[in-house]
């Protein structure tokens, strides 16, 4: 892998969800996905919803699936865990094909981390019998659309977790970063 | 105070073609009240969430009318919804919370700020387009009209009459005739032609 591939930049997100269909992003900000977000807000395709608490943002979706659209849901993990009922209630219980691109805080490639955020997020998809996709790098965008594919297939919410440890989304200026990265590991 | 009953027949007569999301207590009268149930899907797997399930079907369905029946204690538990439905302004929205003071489907225990908080207001400040109050059905009922004819986002508080329910829910009687959750969807989703 080279440095470049190590990123994972927010364009390759955005891509991913119009070769997807996405109409609605409902979501609750983060630290790692504020790029992201200007990204969809220029995007005239998508509508951008933006909600008080994360469990919000499943039930939005279900409403928007029911009503014929498609929706993603883009939370942190934290808010991940403070969505349960929604995730159980609505997406499990009532077959809703619930796509939910999670940031991953806390990740670390080599699995030590201070932060519970991060050491319980497996843990806990795995008890509520959530599949998810790792997605670290631009080189792993095609499993978000295993996500959707699975999601619609299953009629089960899946997840995508977004474990890109050293930036997240939020970079100001991706071609600085980029450079940056260059000039510290002299691989392009 | 208004009864459960009354206030459903008024609405149900009144619905015309629009969309009906009940919780909790409301579910169940409203449901042996409607004549359109496939248009009809009542929420309760996640609690509180039944606002926001309607803000997507709303958003997603925008020239068809979509009204809530929430619960008091439901809109306590997902306050931050009056915020999210503000923001995003459906014009086709209404959101009415049966303000009963208690949580009625679990002995009747009171809800916080019971008698305090004013659920209009709340909604006022939030910014939703109109709000309204009504505590006598005969005054709703000659109002009604006027309520569906306001541009969205609609909240509405009904204060009303608690019909408190002791049994735990595990020993209540289930009507056989009810439908799942997952059925009313498919319904819902057959006569919205979005499968």
């Amino acid at each position: 892998m080279t440095t470049q591939q190590a990123l994972l930049s927010p364009v390759t997100i955005l891509r991913q969800f119009k070769k997807n269909g996405v109409t609605h992003v409902v979501y609750l900000p983060d630290s790692e996905t504020n790029h992201l977000f200007l990204a969809m807000e220029e995007d005239p395709d998508i509508d951008v919803i933006s909600v008080g608490r994360e469990a919000e943002t499943m039930a939005i979706a279900a409403g928007l699936l029911v009503g014929g659209k498609k929706p993603v849901c883009l939370v942190q993990n934290t808010g991940m865990m403070e969505s349960g009922d929604s995730i159980r209630g609505l997406g499990m219980d009532c077959n809703l094909p619930i796509v939910m691109v999670i940031g991953y805080r806390g990740w670390t490639r080599w699995g030590i981390t201070p932060d519970s955020a991060a050491r319980l997020t497996e843990p806990t998809l795995n008890a509520w019998g959530v599949h998810y996709y790792l997605v670290e790098h631009d080189g792993d965008a095609d499993r978000i659309s295993l996500a959707f594919e699975e999601a619609a297939r299953t009629s089960r919410p899946v997840a995508v977790l977004v474990g890109d440890e050293y930036h997240g989304f939020n970079r100001p200026n991706l071609d600085e970063e980029r450079r940056r990265v260059q000039a510290q590991t002299g691989r392009g | 105070m208004i009864k459960y009953d009354a206030l459903m027949q008024v609405l149900s007569k009144q619905r015309g073609k629009a969309l009906v999301v009940p919780t909790m207590t409301a579910g169940a009268s409203w449901s042996q009240t409607s004549a359109a149930p496939s248009r009809d899907l009542p929420i309760s797997g996640a609690m509180g969430k039944a606002s926001s399930f309607a803000l997507g079907l709303a958003l997603a369905q925008p020239d068809t009318s979509v009204i809530v029946l929430d619960g008091d204690g439901s809109l306590l538990m997902n306050l931050g919804t009056m915020a999210t439905i503000a923001g995003k302004r459906p014009k086709n929205l209404y959101h009415f919370v049966l303000n009963n003071g208690v949580y009625a489907i679990t002995g009747g225990q009171p809800i916080a700020a019971d008698g305090i908080i004013d659920f209009s207001e709340v909604a006022n400040g939030a910014g939703y387009a109109a709000t309204f109050t009504f505590d006598d059905i005969e005054d709703f009922a000659g109002r009604v009209s006027e309520v569906f004819a306001t541009e969205g986002p609609v909240f509405v508080t009904f204060r009303m009459q608690p019909e408190v329910q002791n049994e735990p829910i595990g020993r209540r009687p289930r009507d056989p005739r009810a439908r799942s959750t997952v059925a009313a969807i498919m319904d819902l989703r057959k006569e919205l032609r979005t499968l």
